[in-house]
This record gives structure tokens, sequence and C-alpha cells, in this order.
């Protein structure tokens, strides 16, 4: 019932591509329409009923793992900086930054921002807050995000981050949701709070159950946080958070089930949202482990699945068809070039014989856990591969306790990720050697020397050339097969209204729609 | 009547004493569990070193003896102490949802009692006839039905039509009126669930009663059959009917965990599953030894009313 943390999916570049496919999917009105499109106007309580969030929820920034708590935390924090709708980085309590060597950091913060509590933000507390995930006894879950940090310190208004090494694409994890500002007591952040910089005060909070918030007068933002009000209800049961919506419970949704959505856009008074963004679906096989350790038999399961029947069929279309390549179209480096794997016994019967087969047998362990629809997904991927001689047994595991039994134990199994802010961050947390969360437990030279390399390299098309190479790679020679992306599917009411672009960086826009909606 | 009393100080002393083998059984159960809150706290994204340090803050690198000897005097000492995942005291987390729980509960009970108990009698005065038999079958199907289907075909009936809320947004500050306007579809689905049971235990206590001599006495001195069974045999048919109607309290206050997810109810159940997937042991145990009090108090409460409700038990010789 827990979305596990990731990071997100944004991009510099990868605006056209995600206008694209957003287009495609009948979410972005004509330019003609949306020039007659009405200014954000304030007023209302928006109620937003989240498929996410339990009594067990707590305040602390470093464990938010959950979309409730992700809401939540966006409509009364603010960070150092955000992502916009269009995936560019902008400038939140950071007023500006740079960085003459990418190896040291500097943050200008943005003077004449205070806390709900009337408390000005000061440097103190920007440091307090970062520090909370760093150091030896942090229990925040994006401590190896901030391990290559080596020191924090105030200079007048600014505060100077060092690194261990140079970083081009370090400022994309300010903006990650956990390094929320909060209030620094003796240069501690009080975890236990819910006071911070951000567009909403909270009134009430039950874990569980709801929060309540109303506007902060002093926001400073003044294009921003257009509700007098909030309220967050966690509404675990899909069911229930479809007639919540239909009912007029609520005025919008999430996580959509597939199944319903075409009968929910047919019953009128609301609309369908479906964010192509970077989260996607994998396989991961354990490289080091016979079978898997040869790329023929890894090579032969990833052309015995069948990529279009999955999207069609467990993402109902709402997704795109991966190339088993964790970087999705809307990031920056998107590789658009390499070979399609469509679904081909025949050479995956090929790639069997290369490894000295005739026939596979495998077992693929999988807990809707993973994904919603992982166990169909799973069935339907050993019936295409039986084609191919592979035999696939599916052996399905309880979703409680899956991250801890399963995944990175079983050699074969379901799981997902989020998408990454940056294709390094991606490729660091989920493929480099020795990484803490390599789940496929790859090693390969040439890879690591890449990504390494890249991380220095200035000049655009010389990284990018890197990146596609570094895609090539994990598609071809990697151990995850990847099938799909997903996208992010919400349901509003029609007296919402939407900006015309909703941020393919995370769900329910970058879990800033608190902030970036409005009733019409 | 002295006991009585004896009897219910007893129980109570056993009832303790069940509640300490509840409370070990519970602990034991939730450590045979795969992982631990600090796994589930941080999920996948979990490292070693930051598993080691969120369990030297949570206590967790301690062996399970101690953690739950530390429980146990803690609670020895009136302190429920706090939540393991969310720091927030445990008291705070289940007063409020207590006190929905024993709402629906007594919501339910008292549209299911009075209803189970008025189609019982009926069924038995006119047995087998077309009332009987239509009694039996529609509350034998709602028994049948799972609780969710139930649900969501009321919600289906009468939420999609407007009639009443398919959410339940009750908080300490709603008035009585509306708590009891906003809680009627988990009420009644709960009614349904319930009045079987209790309905075909009425009917069978009271027709095997009809059979006895002194009903047959009654019959001959000409009583209509209505006086015959409110005056003769109900009395004699309370014991079973207060068991059965004391064990679906019972039921109603701990099992409605589903009826819970579906109306988004807060009540204890939905606490009590978030805890264990959690693995927030502290909250698991005390929301345990709730739902054991339940179970213990209401047995006792039973098993002192068909006491009372039986002459020959009242004043033995």
């Amino acid at each position: 019932m827990t979305m596990k943390p990731h990071q997100s999916g944004l991009t510099r570049r990868g605006l056209l591509q995600g206008a694209t496919a957003m287009t495609a999917a009948g979410l972005i009105l004509p330019a003609s329409m949306t020039a007659a499109r009405a200014e954000p106007k304030k007023g209302g309580i928006l109620r937003v009923g989240i498929g996410h969030g339990s009594t067990t929820d707590g305040m602390d920034p470093g464990l938010w793992d959950n979309l409730y708590a992700q809401v939540f935390a966006a409509a009364r924090h603010n960070q150092l900086i955000e992502v916009d709708a269009n995936s560019q980085l902008t400038p939140e309590i950071a007023e500006s930054w740079e960085s003459a060597d990418g190896q040291t950091w500097v943050f200008k913060i943005r003077e004449g921002v205070s806390f709900h509590s009337g408390k000005p933000v000061t440097v103190e507390d920007v440091i307090a807050s970062l520090n909370h995930h760093r150091g030896e006894a942090t229990t925040s879950a994006i401590k190896p995000l901030m391990a290559p940090v080596t020191d924090i310190k105030a200079d007048g208004q600014n505060v100077v981050v060092t690194l261990d090494a140079p970083n081009a694409d370090f400022a994309y994890i300010m903006s990650d949701y956990h390094l929320a500002i909060m209030p620094a007591v003796d240069g501690k952040i009080d975890v236990q709070s819910t006071d911070g910089c951000g567009g909403y005060v909270v009134d009430s909070y039950e874990p569980g159950v709801q929060a309540t918030l109303s506007r902060n007068p002093n926001y400073w933002k003044s294009d921003r946080a257009h509700f007098d009000g909030l309220e967050l209800l966690p509404i675990l049961d899909s069911a229930a958070r479809l007639n919540a919506l239909m009912t007029g419970s609520v005025d919008v949704i999430d996580q959509v089930d597939p199944a319903t959505i075409d009968m929910l856009a047919a019953r009128g008074g609301n609309r369908i949202l479906s964010i192509p963004g970077t989260a996607h679906y994998t396989f991961p096989m354990d490289s080091r482990a016979a079978p898997y350790n040869d790329n023929n038999v890894r090579l032969a399961l990833k052309y015995a699945i069948d990529r279009q029947e999955l999207v069609d069929k467990i993402l109902a279309g709402h997704g795109q068809v991966s190339n088993d390549n964790p970087i999705g179209p809307a990031n920056r480096y998107f590789n658009p070039d390499m070979e399609a794997k469509t679904y081909d016994p025949d050479k995956a019967k090929f790639y069997l014989k290369e490894a000295g087969l005739d026939s596979l047998d495998v077992t693929l362990t999988a807990a809707d856990a993973a994904f919603s629809g992982a166990v169909d997904a799973a069935v339907l991927f050993s019936e295409t591969a039986r084609a191919a001689n592979i035999n696939i047994t599916v052996d399905r595991a309880p979703n409680d306790g899956y991250w801890d039994n399963v995944w990175m134990k079983q050699p074969f199994c379901a799981s997902y990720w989020g998408g990454r802010a940056v294709e390094d961050h991606m490729f660091t947390t989920a493929y480099a050697t020795g990484g803490a969360w390599n789940d496929t437990f790859w090693e390969n030279e040439r890879f690591m020397e890449l990504l390494v390399g890249a991380r220095s390299v200035v000049d655009e098309d010389k990284r990018r050339e890197m990146y596609h190479e570094m895609q090539h790679l994990v598609s071809f020679e990697g151990a995850a097969i990847i099938p799909m992306y997903n996208n992010y599917v919400m349901a509003v009411a029609d007296a919402v209204a939407t900006p015309e672009k909703i941020s393919t960086n995370w769900n329910l826009d970058g879990f800033r729609c608190t902030e970036r909606w409005w009733f019409a | 009547m002295g006991h009585v009393w004896k009897m219910v100080g007893q129980r109570l002393a056993l009832g303790v004493l069940t509640l300490f083998i509840v409370s070990v059984v519970i602990f034991g159960a939730t450590e045979l569990l795969p992982g631990d809150l600090a796994r589930e706290l941080l999920g996948q994204s979990a490292t070693p070193e930051t598993l080691a340090a969120l369990r030297a803050q949570l206590g967790l690198d301690q062996p399970a003896p101690v953690r739950y000897w530390n429980w146990l005097s803690a609670f020895l000492q009136g302190d429920f102490g706090v939540s393991m995942a969310n720091r927030r005291p445990i008291s705070d987390l289940i007063s409020a949802r207590l006190g929905n729980t024993i709402f629906l509960a007594l919501y339910a009970a008292a549209l299911a009692v009075p209803i189970s108990l008025t189609l019982g009698i009926l069924a038995a005065l006119w047995r087998n006839s077309i009332f009987d038999r239509a009694a039996n079958v529609g509350a034998l199907s709602a028994i049948s039905f799972p609780e969710f289907f139930v649900a969501y075909i009321l919600v289906l009936w009468l939420a999609q039509t407007g009639l009443f809320p398919s959410m339940v947004r009750i908080n300490p500050t709603t008035e009585f009126g509306d708590k009891l306007y906003m809680a009627f579809l988990p009420a009644l689905t709960l009614t349904l669930v319930v009045t079987a049971h209790m309905m075909r235990m009425t009917r069978a206590a009271i027709i095997n009663l009809l059979a006895s001599p002194y009903i047959e006495m009654a019959r001959l001195k000409g009583l209509s059959p209505m006086r015959i069974i409110l005056r003769h045999a109900v009395p004699n048919a309370l014991a079973p009917i207060i068991n059965v109607v004391a064990l679906n309290l019972a039921y109603l206050i701990t099992g409605v965990v589903v009826v819970e997810v579906v109306f988004v109810y807060p009540g204890l159940g939905q606490l009590m599953v978030d805890a264990v997937s959690n693995r927030d042991i502290a909250v698991v145990q005390a929301v345990a030894l709730i739902f054991a009090a339940a179970y213990v108090l209401l047995n006792l409460l039973a098993d002192v009313l068909s006491t009372l409700s039986n002459p020959r038990l009242l004043h033995r010789r």
C-alpha cells in the first residue's frame, strides 16, 4: 500500500517530447482555446482524495514515503528549488544558485520569507533542514543522495555546499521533496512540527483520517495557492475513491484504476488527467545468478515479452512502451534511436541457442505491491514467452513484506521505479556497480566509465552522447526488463481548473496541485 | 446474588490473564512477520546504514524479550507509550477512533438487535409460513454476500442517488444527528451482516421451547400464540439469545475493517491494519488488547445477564 520513494522525472530539454505525448493523450487544449482560458482566481476549499496515507504516517521529512505525505508536505513547505510544470528548475527559497566548478555550490537564500509562525526563514534554518538528511546518525531515505556533500556552511545570505567531486546536476537534488525547509532550533529542525513556509497553514491533522489547511495569508508567492483551504483525505480503496469523486465528496482523486477510466469519463461531471511521467515498471534479474549471468539469456527474455500488450492490458493504454530503458521520453537525454525490441519469439529462440539452450525454465516472483497489475503482467509474460520455449513459472508473493523478502532477494521479480530527476540519479541509484539499490547487481566497466565521466562534462552534445551510450548499454546488456512507462492517472471534478501544462515530474502536478490549481 | 459477584470477580481475574496471554501471542506473532518497522518506514529506499540508524533510534536493536518487557512495564503503569512510527501518544491515536468504533457498533446494534429479535419471534410464531421462509432466505442471503459487496450495492443504490453520503467524515465535533446520517450506510451494511445469526438463534431457541410440556399446558389453557411466545417462551429462551447478541456485538467492534475501508470510516480496524503492516508493535498491542477486552467483557456481561434471567441459576440451593 505504500508507494516507495524515488526521485522525480523532470527534464530541462524533455519538454518537447513530454508536450507531444500529452497532446497525444488529449490533455492539452489547442492553443486557440488556452488563450481564452480564465486566469486563476482565489477561493473555495479543495478536497483531495489520495490513494495513500496511513495512521502510522509521521512528520519526519526523511521518512515521507507515500503520496499523501508528499502532497501534504508540498502544501505546507517550500524547498530551495522547485521544479515547474515545464520541468525547469525554478527558484523557491533559493533566490539563485551558481557553481563555478560543479563542486562548490552557492545558494542565495531569499529574504523576506517567513514561516507560518512568523519567524523569518534564515540561512541557519536552511542548513539545519539539509543537515537533517546527512551524517552518521541520519535516518533519512535520501542519505545516499546527500552522501557526496562534504560540507554545508553559511556565507552571509548564502548557503555554500561543497561536494566530494564535481556534479553538474547537483542543483536538481535540492528540488527533492524530502528537502523541505523547516525552522531550526539550536541547529536542528523539529521533525514533529508542521510549521513551514509554504502556501497553506495546517489547521488540523489526524494521520490516516484527514488534514485541513487554510491559505497562508503571508505567502511570498502572490500567484500561487489559490484555494481558501484544503482538505486532504486518504481514501485507500480505489472504488471508494471513485465513489467519493462521483458523489461530489471530493474534487480530485489520484491513481484511478485503469479498468474504470472509461466508465468514469463517460459519466460526465469530471475529467481524466493522464500524464506521462518517467515512472516505469521493471522485472529485474540478478545478473550474478545463473542463468541470468548470460546476456544471451537476458536478451532472450527481453524479446519474449509483448510490451504493447502489457501497455494495452495492464495500463489500459495509459502508458508507453519502454525499450528496457530507465530513462523516459520526458527526460533530457532520452535516447530515441535505439532499435525497438518488439515481441519476437524467433529472435528469443536465437538468443537461447546462442546461450547453448533449447529451452529455459525460470521462476518470476511477483506481487501487486511491486505495481498494480504486476501478477497479471507476469502471467501475460509467461504466456508470450512460451512460444519461445521459455517456461516462466509465476510465483505469487504476498504484498506484505515484498520489498523485504522478494525484491533484491529473488533472482527474477517485479518492481517499479518512480523515475529520477536526472539521468545520473537514475543510473547511480539502480545501475551503478555497488549501488545500494542496484537491483540487478549489474556490473559494467564501460558503463561506469561513462557514468562517472559524464558528471563533470559541461558540453551538452558530449553529455548527450555519453548518456545515449549508457542507455544503450543498459538496454542491450543490462539485466532489467523494463516493458513500460506508466502514466499518472488522476480525475478531477469539472469545477477544478488546471494550468495548461501539468508537471510530468511526480503525481498530482508534481505534488503541487494544491498550489497550482484553482476553482474555475 | 453473592455467587454472581463471585463469578464476576473470578471472570475478571481470568480476563486479565487472558489479556496477558493475548499480549504475548500478539507480540510473538508480530515478531514472526518478516521485516520490522524500520524496514517498512524506509521501504525500497532502505540502505543498511539508515536501517541501522533508524533501528537504534527506535530501540529495535534490542532483543525481543527486552522490548516486550519494556512495553509491559510501561503498560502496567498506565502508559500506552507512543507510536513508534510517528511518535504520537497511542492514547491520542486510539481515543477518537475507539469512540467512532463504539459509535458504529452501537448504531448497528441499535438497528440489528430489534430487527432480528422481532423477525426471529415472528418467524417462530409463524414457522414454516411464507413469512418465515422469506425472512430466513433474506437474512441468509445478506450474510452470504461478502461485506464489501453488500457495501458496494448499498453505495450504488443509496449513495450514488444522493440519499446518503458514501464517505463518513466524522470528527469529535460532529453533531449527533449528522453522525447518524453520515454513518447510516456502514451501520446498515453491518446490520445486514449480523441480522441472520441473531434472528435464526432467536427462532431456534423459541421453537425448541415450544415443544416443552409447560408450553403445551399454556396452549391447552387456550392462550393466544403471541402471548405464549412473549410471556412463556421468550423468558426461557433469553440465555442463548443474549449470548449470540453479545458475540455479534463483539464482532461489530473488532471485525469491521472492510466496512471501514469502503466507507472511509475512521475506526480502530484501519488503525490495526496500518499498524500491523508497518510493524508498529506498540499500536498493535494496544488495539489487540482493546479487542480482546471487548470480547472478555461482552462474554462476561452475557453470562451475568443469562444468569440473572434464569431463576434456577440465580437462586441456587
